[in-house]
């Protein structure tokens, strides 16, 4: 009866340390050293990748109007504002002329004296004719008179240097009136030059455009060649983008992209490269390109829009390809874990392009249909215990 | 002969488990705290090894990146990678931050990598989900216990990022999960003011007669232009070509190149006996009461196990037992409760440690040595 007792007491006893024995042993054995790393693994495969370029950039406008005066000078009037749209040859404000008008109105005085004066030359010109004709006349009758005798030759002498003297008047009448006339043109001339320069201090829309900024305002001194109105052909469009050197082969002109804005960041627009720039930024180290739109957004973005601008490469010839997360570096090396017989073994890999969802080509040390471990729930070591997972986990992680 | 301690045992099996079990719990919570201990220098040891650097070059005189601020210019590393035995040279940076997705934030640490490709320097080790990043912007590959799932939308001060990945084990010395976003947003996100401060901050310069001068048109616009750029990194992580030192490649940096550099084991030092120092005396100091308590604990259970069956000792003494047997009895029960204890406390210790904040490592030497320190 006792000894019964007691082995039910160590049946009790046992009941409780047996299964309390059994998962201290499962807990050492599923975590600490001991423990089997869970894993995903893939089957490497040949395909095709089409790498992607991806770059940010500002929307800019492809000509840019800054309009300043030639002449420094105070603004007198500006008749636009951000936003305005403006026709080639408006009038878009002005410059104060000071004393110009008050020097051209004296300038076309000037030209009206000229023409008087002109007037007066002429005049001169006809007396000295006048003048000439009659004294050839007289020195003709006194050689007749001469030659009847009746008349002495000292007289017919005098007239001859009177018709002389009467012919140079007519010369220099001739040449007072061609100097009148070349007045005339000079001053002319200077008042044509005012003009223009009159017309120089109005500020002028060389194309349509739309109007971006107004630097300054009436009554503001200007310098010669400040920027008073800023304008842009809204028409030409294109998106200044920057990609970061890394990932830049393959990039030329006439590649088809997809544009996002900022503002719109669920809607891709239509483009294409339309340009790379020779020159690449050196501190930046990124390349540069303008990105076209296909149509342009209507409304118009705003310029200087942040954009985002993927180019799709062709597809390159098809190698084996893993996922990037199946490349990891050990000991300064990079390659893959591989699973051979159930075991671990890493392979040196050179790894080539890379598309956007994260495929990377392996160029040697990896042929297709060996099996690669993706992810892990921590590092991997030459013989590491793995527990391989199922590969579709939809974004679950392990 | 019959076993004096089994027969006790047996006599009152439901009490001498109960306290076997109490005993476990106290255990439990002591080898946590090692574990918490053990957790820390690994965080540290971790940031360290999933770096992927051999060295760390960082601004002349500090201790950075990690325990101190460090900024250099980004291009360094082009003359850093020019040094004889550097076999690659990346830039990085750090910047410990709050990331919010939706309403909720995160404390994170947002590490700048250059989007080179796996197995650069800087780039998390490995994956548990998703993939590495592969553009130069808005991409971000997180640790898992920031909490955010795959295609999450993350904001970074001005700029949303998709998460693409996720990594394990990828935290700071702080233990916050690390966020690793391509340089370029990262060095925006650390070096950019807001948005008022950039405002005011032309407004200024434009207020300033000595750059809005009149006579010198484009003045103002090349000054605001100036403040503008960021072209700072925190440090360049440097691997080195197999076969040489890094002692002697990182004497030749620090020479040549007037900056600071730090080993592996040097950074580790900084890390661990700088970085956690504080906290890890803290842990250490509540280790040591904690030991000490539960000393004094299964002193007193041992005691009070003892003076219950003060009769039972007594009447065995009557009868000629010798003081060896009894004392034997005493030690084998305190022996089974010690053992009870240490299973109980290792198998608690283990199936909690997930949920703690931080992680906690539980060595089975830490294991072993409570054990025998127990048995003691």
């Amino acid at each position: 009866m006792k000894f019964r007792t007691i082995n039910k007491k160590v049946l009790r006893l046992l009941a409780v340390l047996v299964p309390l024995f059994l998962l201290f042993v499962y807990v050492a054995l599923q975590s600490g050293p001991l423990a089997p790393v869970p894993v995903t693994v893939t089957v490497v495969e040949k395909k095709q990748i089409s790498p992607v370029l991806f770059g940010i950039g500002s929307l800019e406008a492809r000509y840019t109007y800054r309009i300043g005066s030639v002449a420094s000078g105070r603004i007198k009037t500006l008749n636009v504002d951000g936003g305005d749209v403006v026709h080639a040859g408006q009038v878009l404000g002005e410059i104060d002329p000071v004393d110009l008008d008050e020097h051209l109105s004296a300038q076309l005085s000037g030209i009206k004296r000229s023409e008087a004066t002109i007037m007066t030359t002429e005049a001169l010109l006809h007396e000295a004719r006048a003048k000439k004709e009659f004294a050839v006349g007289q020195a003709k009758r006194y050689e007749l008179l001469q030659q009847a005798r009746a008349a002495s030759a000292e007289s017919v002498e005098a007239k001859h240097q009177e018709a002389a003297i009467a012919s140079a008047s007519v010369s220099a009448a001739k040449a007072g009136v061609n100097a009148a006339r070349q007045e005339l043109a000079s001053l002319k001339a200077d008042y044509q030059g005012m003009v223009k320069q009159r017309h120089n201090l109005k500020l002028i829309a060389p194309v349509d455009g739309l109007v971006t900024s107004r630097a300054a305002e009436p009554g503001n001194t200007v310098l010669a060649g400040q920027t008073v109105i800023e304008m842009i052909n809204p028409k030409y469009l294109w998106v200044d983008v920057r990609f970061d050197q890394l990932q830049t082969a393959g990039l030329k002109a006439g590649l088809s992209a997809q544009i996002t804005l900022r503002s719109q960041s669920n809607r891709t627009f239509a483009g294409s490269i339309q340009r790379v720039e020779p020159l690449a930024d050196r501190i930046t180290e990124e390349t540069l390109a303008k990105v076209v739109f296909t149509a342009l957004p209507v409304p118009i973005p705003p310029v200087g829009e942040l954009c985002e601008v993927t180019v799709l490469l062709s597809a390159l010839p098809a190698v084996p390809v893993v996922p990037n997360a199946s490349i990891h570096r050990v000991d300064g090396l990079i390659g893959v874990w591989t699973i051979e017989d159930s075991k671990l073994h890493f392979l040196t890999v050179q790894t080539g392009a890379t598309d956007r969802t994260g495929n990377i080509q392996v160029l040697s040390g990896l042929k297709s249909g060996a099996t690669v471990v993706v992810y892990s729930k921590s590092a991997l070591h030459a013989g590491s215990r793995i527990k391989i997972l199922k590969n579709n986990r939809k974004g679950i992680p392990l | 002969m019959i076993s004096l301690a089994g027969r006790d045992i047996l006599h009152g099996w439901g009490r001498f488990l109960l306290t076997g079990v109490g005993l476990g719990l106290l255990i439990g919570v002591t080898l946590s705290m090692a574990g918490i201990y053990r957790g820390m220098v690994e965080d540290a040891d971790v940031l360290l090894k999933n770096s992927g650097a051999d060295l760390w070059v960082v601004q002349q005189g500090t201790l950075g990146p990690y325990a101190e601020p460090s900024s250099m210019y980004e291009d360094t590393y082009k003359g850093i990678t020019g040094m004889q035995g550097v076999a690659l040279a990346a830039n990085i940076t750090y910047l410990t931050m709050q990331v919010r997705e939706g309403i909720r934030d995160v404390r994170a640490m947002v590490v700048g990598v250059v989007p080179g490709g796996p197995g650069e320097p800087g780039q998390p080790g490995y994956l548990i989900a998703g993939r590495h990043i592969t553009a130069s912007h808005y991409e971000a590959v997180a640790d898992v216990k920031a909490g955010f799932a795959l295609g999450d939308s993350i904001t970074i001060r001005r700029n949303r990022f998709r998460i693409v990945g996720l990594s394990r084990r990828m935290v700071s010395s702080g233990g916050d999960p690390m966020v690793f976003i391509p340089l370029k947003d990262a060095q925006e996100a650390q070096f950019l003011k807001d948005n008022d401060a950039l405002l005011q901050q032309r407004r200024r310069i434009t207020d300033n007669p000595l750059f809005n001068r009149p006579g010198v048109p484009g003045l103002l616009e090349a000054v605001i232009a100036s403040q503008t750029t960021n072209l700072y990194v925190n440090a360049v992580l440097v691997q080195l070509k197999p076969g040489y030192r890094p002692e002697v490649v990182a004497k030749n940096i620090h020479r040549w190149k007037q900056l600071q550099v730090y080993t592996q084991p040097q950074m580790r030092s900084i890390l661990v006996d700088k970085l956690i120092a504080t906290s890890a005396k803290q842990i250490g100091m509540f280790l040591v009461i904690l030991s000490i308590v539960s000393a004094a604990i299964v002193a007193f259970i041992i005691y009070t196990m003892t003076m219950a069956k003060i009769r039972e000792i007594a009447v065995l003494k009557l009868i000629g037992t010798k003081n060896r047997v009894i004392a034997s009895m005493i030690m084998q029960q305190a022996l089974g409760l010690g053992a009870i204890g240490f299973v109980v406390g290792k198998i608690i210790a283990t199936l909690w440690a997930p949920y703690f904040p931080r992680y906690v490592l539980l060595e089975p030497g830490d294991a072993a040595r409570g054990f025998i320190a127990i048995g003691g």
